[in-house]
C-alpha cells in the first residue's frame, strides 16, 4: 500500500517538533543561574535552542534524504527534471523563515523588556524615579562643569529603593571594587543575596568587560565613558568575574569573584570590612 | 566586439610557461591562478598560526608561547585568514577565473588594473609577517584593533598592520571596481542581465558592498594610524576622543565583509551544485533578488557587534531586527538549493560532499547567528568562544568549504587533468570531522564562561579545549591529500576533456585550460547556463541552447 506523501510530511513534522522541544528542555546547555535576569535568559535560551534544533535537524535531513535516494546510480546519465522554479513552494519558504524570526524577535524583545533594557535614554521620569537602580538610565549628571554620559548596560530593573551602589574601576588586569557608603575597597565582589545591586563601571586604561557567566550579564567597561549595570542576584555562592575584552597580554588572568552572601552574612562581611571612621556612613542602605 | 583586447596580450611580450604566474600579466585567468596559488600559501601561514593557538589552548596555563607572543599569533592569524586568504581567493582567484567567461568577454574590463590588484597582495602580505621581524613586534590588539588597546600596544607593529591592511583593501577596491564594470559593461552582445550564471549576481553584489564600505575602514586606519603616530585624539579617550565611535566605523566595513567573504561562495555552490545534480538551479530570479536583499540589509546591521558598548536601547533594538531579517533572503537561498537537489541525479564526487557540508555547516553557523542578533542573548556570549564557534562555522565551515568544493569542480578547467576522487573523499572526510570536532565543542565553552582572545582559561574547560585541537589536528592532517592531490594530478591525472562535468556554462565551452583569449572564434552567446534536465516534449528547437553546443559537439 502506498502511504500519501503528505501524510508522511505532516508525521515527520510532528515528530521533528516533538524532538526539538524535547531536546530545547531537556539538553542543559548553560551554567548554574544566580540572578533575577538568569531564569529569564535561560526561557529565550530554551526557545531559540528548540526552534534551531527543529531546523538543524530537519534541512540535515533532507541535505541526507537527497543525497541517497537521488544519487546517480553507476551507468545513468540522464539528467533529473527540468524543474526551474515553483512560484507557490518560494512563498512559503520566504514567509516561514520571516514568521519565525518575527516571532523571535518579538519574544527577545519582550524578554529584554523583562530585563530592563527598553527604558528609552532620556527618559527624565524614568530617571527621576530611580537614578541608581535603573540600568539604562542615561544620566546627563550635570558635575559642575562637564556633563558626563552614563549609558546604559541591561540588568534587572525594579527594586528602586535600596539598590546597593557599588563603583568598578577596571584597569590592566584587575577589577577594583569600591563601595561608596561604607567606604570599602575590595578586589572581589561582595553582593547579598536578593538586593539589587548597581554597577557604576568606568576603566582607566583600555576597554575592558565585565562579564558573570551565572548571571547572564556583560558590559564593557570603557575609559572616557561610565557605563552601568545592574542585577539582582538569587543564589548564594561564589562565581568568577571575567573580563571578555582583549585588554592586553594578561587578559586571559583577569577575572576575579562574586560573592553573593545570605544578607545575614553579607552585613558581618560589611562590618568586618568597613574602615572604622566610616563605620557609619549615612544614608547607605544596609539590607 | 567589444571586448578588451589590449595589444599586450601579443603573446611575444609576455614570458610563457610557468614563469608568466610571476609576471605582470594581463590575463584574467593567470591572475586568477595567481590569487589562488598566493591564497593558499596565506592559507598555510594563517594554519600553522591557528595551530600555535590551539597547542596554547591545550593546557589551562599560559605555557607554549609568551603572552604577548600569543596576541601577536592571535592578530596575524584572523587578519591573515581574511584579508589574505578568503577575501583575495573568492573574490579575486574565482571572480577573475570565471567572470569573463560568464559575461562572455576575453578579460576583465580593466586588465592592468587588475594586475595591479593582484600585485598590491604579496608585498601587503609579506610587510604584514615580517612586522614580527623588522618592527619588533607585530601587532597585538587582535583583526579588530580597538583603540585604545591599539593605541598601547607597540606602535611599529599595529603601524605596519594598519599599511598592509590598507594596501589589501585598496587591492579589494581595484578588484571590486573591475568586476562592477565587467558585469554590467562587458556583456556579450545579446546577453541580458537575468540570463547571467549567478556567481555573477554574487560577485556584482559583493563588488557594492567592497565599494561602499572599505573606503569607510581605511579612513578609519587612518585617523588611527594619526592617534599611534601624531598623537590626535580621534579615538583617545583621554584626549577627548571616542572609543566607541571606533567601532561603530570599524563594523560599517566589518560586517559587510562577512558578505564579501560569503556571497561569492554563495555564488560558487549556485555553480556547481545544478552541474553535478543534472537539474536547473532552482528559482534563479528569487536567487538574484535574495543577493540584492542581502546587500542592503548587510549594510545596516552592524552594530550587533557592539551590544555591550553602550549602545542606547533603540539601537539595540534596530539591529536585532535588522539582524534577524537578513536570515529571510538568506534561507531563501538555502532551500533553493536544496529543491536543486531535489530530485536530480546527484553525483557524489568531492565537489558535492564538500558543497552539501557547505549547507549543512552554515545552516548552524547561520542559527547561531539568528540567536546572537538577538540583544538578550548576545549580552551574555558576546566575546566568547560561542562567538568564535559562530564564525568559524560561517566562515570556515561555509566559505573555506565552498573553496575546496570549487577546487574540485574547477580544477580540471585549469589544468586539463581531473582530480583524484579517492583522494579527494578522504580529503572531505578528514575536513568535516576535523571542522566539527574543533568548533562545535567552543560553542558549550562560551556560554559556560570561557572568553575569546584569552591564553589561559579555566582548568574545567581543558577537556573539551583539547577535544577542540584533536580536531584542529586533523584538520591540519586533511590538508596531506589534498597537497598530494594537486600536486601529483598536475603531472600525473587522468586527462579531463574539455568538459568533463558536461556543463552549460561558458568556461566549459573551449579548451581545458583554455586559450588566452578564452575561445578560439567567437564567444558562445548562453542564454541558459543551467538547462540541464530532461523534458523531450517541450525542447524549442528554434532556439540554440547552451546544451546544443556541447552535445552537438560530442
Ligand atoms: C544568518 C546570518 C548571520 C547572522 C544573523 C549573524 C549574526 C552575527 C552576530 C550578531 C555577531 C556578533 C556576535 C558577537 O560578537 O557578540 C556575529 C559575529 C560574527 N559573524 Fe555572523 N551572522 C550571520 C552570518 C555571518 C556570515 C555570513 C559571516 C561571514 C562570512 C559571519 C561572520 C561573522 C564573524 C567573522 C563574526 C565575528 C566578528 C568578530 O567579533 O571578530 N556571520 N554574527
Ligand atoms: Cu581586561
Ligand atoms: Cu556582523
Amino acid at each position: 500500500m502506498e502511504i500519501p506523501a503528505a501524510l508522511v510530511t505532516l508525521v515527520l513534522g510532528v515528530v521533528l517538533t516533538l524532538v526539538g522541544l524535547w531536546v530545547g528542555h531537556n539538553v542543559k546547555m548553560l551554567p548554574i543561574d544566580a540572578s533575577s535576569n538568569a531564569p529569564v535568559y535561560d526561557a529565550l535560551f530554551e526557545v531559540l535552542f528548540t526552534i534551531g534544533t527543529i531546523l538543524f535537524i530537519g534541512i540535515t535531513g533532507l541535505i541526507l534524504y537527497s543525497l541517497v535516494r537521488f544519487r546517480r546510480r553507476a551507468g545513468d546519465t540522464t539528467d533529473g527534471e527540468a524543474i526551474e522554479g515553483n512560484l507557490p513552494l518560494e512563498i512559503v519558504w520566504t514567509a516561514i523563515p520571516a514568521i519565525v524570526v518575527l516571532f523571535v524577535g518579538i519574544y527577545s524583545y519582550d524578554i529584554y523588556e523583562r530585563m530592563g533594557g527598553m527604558v528609552p535614554l532620556h527618559d527624565h521620569m524614568a530617571m527621576h524615579q530611580s537614578l541608581e537602580s535603573n540600568p539604562v538610565v542615561s544620566a546627563m549628571a550635570d558635575s559642575s562643569s562637564t556633563s558626563e554620559r552614563i549609558w546604559g548596560g541591561i540588568g534587572q530593573m525594579g527594586a528602586a529603593d535600596g539598590a546597593l551602589p557599588v563603583e568598578v574601576t577596571a584597569m590592566q588586569f584587575a577589577f577594583i571594587f569600591h563601595y561608596p557608603g561604607p567606604g570599602i575597597t575590595s578586589g572581589e565582589l561582595h553582593v547579598p543575596m536578593g538586593q539589587t545591586v548597581t554597577l557604576r563601571m568606568e576603566a582607566k586604561d583600555v576597554i575592558h568587560a565585565f562579564w558573570v557567566p551565572q548571571f547572564r550579564l556583560k558590559q564593557d567597561v570603557i575609559p572616557g565613558q561610565p557605563t552601568m549595570l545592574s542585577f539582582t542576584p538569587t543564589r548564594a555562592g561564589t562565581y568568577p568575574i571575567v573580563c571578555a575584552e582583549l585588554c592586553g597580554p594578561y587578559h586571559g588572568g583577569m577575572r576575579s569573584n562574586v560573592i553573593v552572601h545570605e544578607p545575614d552574612a553579607f552585613d558581618s562581611w560589611l562590618k568586618t570590612n568597613t574602615p572604622a571612621t566610616v563605620a557609619s556612613a549615612p544614608g547607605f542602605p544596609t539590607a | 566586439m567589444t571586448v578588451a583586447s589590449p595589444p599586450s596580450f601579443d603573446t611575444g611580450l609576455q614570458p610563457q610557461g610557468w614563469l608568466k604566474y610571476f609576471s605582470f600579466s594581463l590575463d584574467h585567468k593567470v591572475i586568477g591562478i595567481q590569487y589562488l596559488v598566493c591564497g593558499f600559501l596565506f592559507y598555510f601561514i594563517g594554519g600553522a598560526l591557528a595551530g600555535v593557538i590551539r597547542t596554547e589552548l591545550i593546557s589551562p596555563m599560559s605555557d607554549f608561547v609568551s603572552r604577548d607572543t600569543y596576541n601577536e599569533v592571535l592578530t596575524l592569524h584572523g587578519t591573515i585568514m581574511i584579508f589574505l586568504w578568503i577575501v583575495p581567493v573568492v573574490n579575486g582567484g574565482f571572480g577573475n577565473y570565471l567572470i569573463p567567461f560568464y559575461v562572455g568577454a576575453r578579460d576583465m574590463a580593466f586588465p592592468r588594473l587588475n594586475a595591479v590588484a593582484f600585485w598590491l597582495i604579496p608585498p601587503a602580505g609579506i610587510l604584514l609577517i615580517s612586522s614580527y621581524f623588522i618592527a619588533g613586534a607585530a601587532s597585538q590588539s587582535g583583526w579588530t584593533a580597538y583603540p585604545p588597546l591599539s593605541l598601547t600596544t607597540p606602535a611599529a607593529g599595529q603601524v605596519v598592520w594598519i599599511l598592509s591592511v590598507l594596501l589589501l583593501g585598496g587591492s579589494s577596491i581595484f578588484g571590486g571596481i573591475n568586476f562592477i564594470a565587467t558585469v554590467l559593461k562587458l556583456r556579450r552582445p545579446g546577453l541580458k542581465l537575468m540570463q547571467l550564471p549567478m556567481y555573477c549576481w554574487a560577485m556584482l553584489g559583493t563588488s557594492v558592498l567592497v565599494v561602499l564600505a572599505t573606503p569607510v575602514l581605511a579612513g578609519t586606519l587612518i585617523l588611527l594610524s594619526f592617534d599611534i603616530i601624531a598623537h590626535t585624539g580621534f579615538f583617545n579617550p583621554s584626549q577627548g576622543g571616542n572609543v566607541v565611535v571606533y567601532q561603530h566605523l570599524f563594523w560599517f566595513y566589518s560586517h559587510p565583509a562577512v558578505y564579501i567573504m560569503v556571497l561569492p561562495a554563495f555564488g560558487l555552490v549556485s555553480e556547481i551544485l545544478p552541474i553535478h545534480a543534472r537539474k536547473p538551479l532552482f528559482g534563479y530570479t528569487t536567487m538574484v533578488y535574495s543577493i540584492m536583499a542581502i546587500v542592503v540589509l548587510g549594510l545596516v546591521v552592524w552594530a550587533h557587534h557592539m551590544f555591550t558598548s553602550g549602545t542606547p536601547p533603540w539601537m539595540r533594538l534596530f539591529f536585532t531586527i535588522a539582524t534577524s531579517f537578513i536570515a529571510v533572503p538568506t534561507g531563501i537561498k538555502f532551500f533553493n538549493w536544496l529543491a536543486t537537489l531535489w530530485g536530480g541525479k546527484i553525483a557524489l564526487n568531492s565537489a558535492v560532499l564538500f558543497s552539501c557540508a557547505f549547507i549543512f555547516n552554515f545552516v548552524f553557523g547561520g542559527i547561531t547567528g539568528v540567536a546572537l542578533a538577538q540583544v538578550p542573548f548576545d549580552i551574555h556570549v558576546h566575546d566568547t568562544y560561542f562567538v568564535v564557534g559562530h564564525f568559524h562555522y560561517i566562515v570556515y565551515g561555509g566559505t573555506v568549504f565552498v573553496i575546496f568544493a570549487s577546487l574540485y569542480h574547477w580544477y580540471p578547467k585549469f589544468t586539463g587533468r581531473m582530480l583524484n576522487e579517492d583522494l579527494g573523499r578522504l580529503h572531505f572526510v578528514l575536513t568535516f570531522i576535523g571542522f566539527n570536532l574543533c568548533f562545535a565543542p567552543q560553542h558549550w565553552l562560551g556560554l559556560n564562561g570561557m572568553p575569546r582572545r584569552v591564553a589561559e582559561y579555566d582548568p574545567a574547560f581543558t577537556t573539551l579545549n583539547q577535544v577542540s585541537s584533536v580536531g584542529a589536528l586533523l584538520m591540519a592532517i586533511s590538508t596531506v591529500p589534498l597537497l598530494i592531490n594537486v600536486v601529483l594530478t598536475a603531472y600525473r591525472g587522468k586527462i579531463a576533456g574539455d568538459n568533463p562535468w558536461n556543463a552549460l556554462t561558458p568556461e566549459w565551452l573551449t579548451t581545458s585550460p583554455p586559450p588566452v583569449e578564452n575561445w578560439i572564434g567567437e564567444a558562445p552567446l548562453v542564454t541558459e547556463p543551467y538547462a540541464y534536465g530532461q523534458e523531450p516534449g517541450n525542447l524549442d528547437v528554434s532556439r540554440l541552447r547552451g546544451r546544443d553546443l556541447w552535445t552537438g559537439k560530442q
